[in-house]
């Protein structure tokens, strides 16, 4: 079933003189037409200045088009009489957790949002606890966010937006300031959501390894959709991605060389378990 | 080589005496050759910031002491001026930074704090916008106006005017795209051979690390617990993913294989290295 509808959607920014945004005068969409499923794990990938960023914050409604439409669940997120409709269906999490903690215990500031919309003390208090089991926080419910790692700060701010009950997560390069381990927390908390919950999930990132486990690529370039598919139909094309400033991981790398050698590759690998497997056949 | 920058007993103790207290960095010695390419890994909160901000004598350290060619940074409080133009750090995200007018005022800073003629500074600062890969043309805009990527080399570029002989650079490849990231790693490198500078590069990215360093140092919990060549460090996978860092996925992949019996060298860092030995073994094998 499709959840998220954008159709020929298309964005500049009006203001020149408005400074915060000059940086991303260029950042415009040139008619977007995308369908995300319910229940679905799709990646955003594309290069700085690509408008990836710029579309995940058409998701729930923090911009709205300068051309054509995007619908959340049928509802047009230009109709300003549901724009909270459509905030509480799609939540946002950004690059830097630092920015998006408010409180000074972890637990209230999962808090902050449902208290915001007027939840009953009594689920609020439900909500917060399953917020932070979902994403393997609930021990820390009682510390101070600022004495957290960057991966553990992360996963309060998903839990924040957890406690919304949002039908979709949108994360804008959730993991670009994280440690390796941070960076692991997060995409394994983000992973367990969509498969346990049936959370559908939007992940921007230009981080490759990142989206092999997800269903569906999709690679942005100067505002326009390039290609989508698979993690492995994506990723087969090295050169192709390679040409448009993006990375293919290093599995894949290494077997894309080794098939130009004449190994023979039913599909490329695309993480580093399949291509020992792949490999261990070949050369032992 | 000589050694150019040494530590002995480098302590630093955030909120010393109070409840508070915390140890940032502990008993760090090291020695850095002049000309090395030094990584720097470990994870947040590791100590790995304060310790680079301790080797250019921006926090003074709560005990122990920083040898700059031989003598201590802070012996002399006067001369601390003059170890932070020879010893540049570009911090993170260093694009917050910007606050001149134009590129070329906000670049000309550090050289005209030097006292340099203005003849020297403009020299500089060309040279310095050409190494970290910025066009003449946006010299004259608004450092506002530029491209986060841009931006994040005006800001390199203002360092690298004050022509350092030690460079660290924290995270310098953060938040960029892969594009953007092989780029500014080759101008490094490329200042680097040019200059024959020390370079010191923190990093999360060990793919990064792998590709550009002589050396890796890895802080854990505020402790130098490994200082030693690049394909020696990654051959430790299991210690380092107990400290949360990882290898490069490569280094993982050839590991195992080595491992399980393909007769591959230890510490593999690159593509191009494991695709050789391979396609070698293969060749002869008579298998491709």
């Amino acid at each position: 079933m499709e959840f998220i509808r954008t159709e020929n959607l298309s964005f500049y920014y009006e203001s020149e003189e408005d400074e915060i945004q000059l940086d991303t005068l260029k950042n415009v969409l040139d008619g977007v037409s995308l369908s995300v499923r319910k229940g679905e794990f799709l990646a955003v990938i594309g290069h700085n200045g690509s408008g990836k960023s710029t579309l995940s914050k058409h998701l729930n409604a923090i911009l709205l088009p300068t051309g054509g439409k995007v619908f959340v669940e049928g509802i047009d997120t230009s109709d300003e009489d549901r724009i909270y409709d459509v905030r509480r269906k799609v939540g946002l999490v950004l690059q830097n957790p630092d920015n998006q903690l408010v409180a000074s215990i972890v637990e209230e500031d999962v808090a902050f949002g449902p208290e915001n919309i007027g939840i009953e003390p009594k689920e609020i208090r439900e909500r917060v606890d399953e917020a932070l089991k979902a994403v393997d926080m609930y021990h820390y419910r009682h510390h101070a966010p600022h004495k957290l790692s960057g991966g553990q700060k992360q996963r309060v701010a998903i839990a924040g937006i957890l406690a919304m009950k949002p039908d979709c997560i949108v994360l804008d390069e959730p993991t670009a300031m994280l440690d390796p381990k941070g960076r692991e927390e997060v995409i394994s908390a983000i992973t367990k959501l969509n498969r346990e919950q049936g959370i559908t999930v939007v992940l921007i990132t230009h981080n490759m390894e990142e989206t092999v486990n997800c269903q569906r690529v999709v690679v942005m370039d100067k505002g326009k959709v390039l290609t989508e598919g698979t993690p492995y139909e994506v990723f087969s094309q090295v050169e192709f991605i390679r040409r448009h400033r993006l990375d293919v991981p290093q599995a894949t790398e290494l077997c894309q060389k080794l098939a130009g050698s004449g190994v023979n590759f039913s599909r490329l690998p695309l993480d580093a378990e399949e291509c020992i497997e792949k490999l261990a056949e070949v050369l032992l | 080589m000589s050694i150019i920058l040494r530590t002995e007993n480098l302590c630093f103790t955030y909120g010393a005496g109070t409840p508070f207290e915390k140890h940032a960095v502990k008993n760090v010695n090291i020695d850095i050759k002049k000309g090395e390419v030094i990584g720097v890994i470990g994870h947040t909160g590791s100590g790995k910031s304060t310790l680079m901000q301790m080797l250019n004598g921006l926090i003074a350290p709560t005990s122990g002491r920083v040898l700059l060619d031989g003598k201590d940074i802070h012996e002399n409080k006067k001369e601390l001026r003059g170890v932070r133009f020879r010893v540049g750090l570009v911090f993170q995200y260093p694009e917050n930074q910007l606050f001149e007018e134009t590129v070329r005022k906000d670049i000309s800073f550090g050289p005209q704090n030097m006292g340099l003629p203005s003849e020297a500074v403009e020299k500089r600062v060309k040279k310095a916008a050409e190494f970290a890969g910025l066009k003449e043309e946006l010299l004259d805009r608004s450092p506002f106006d530029l491209s986060g990527g841009e931006k994040r080399r005006a800001a390199i570029a203002g360092v690298i005017a004050m022509d350092p002989e030690i460079l660290i650079l924290d995270e310098p490849t953060a938040g960029l795209d892969p594009m953007g990231r092989d780029v500014l790693l080759s101008q490094i490198e490329a200042y680097h051979k040019a200059r024959n500078n020390t370079v010191l590069l923190v990093s999360h990215s060990m793919e990064d690390i792998a590709n550009i360093a002589d050396r890796v140092l890895v802080m854990c919990e505020g402790d130098c617990v490994m200082f030693d060549e690049t394909h020696k460090v990654f051959s430790r996978a299991e210690e380092l993913e107990k400290m949360g860092l990882r290898v490069p996925q490569i280094t993982k992949i050839t590991t195992e294989l080595r491992r399980r019996g393909v007769p591959l060298s230890e510490g593999i860092l690159t593509v191009n290295q494991a695709f050789e030995e391979i396609r070698e073994i293969l060749r002869r094998e008579g298998k491709i």
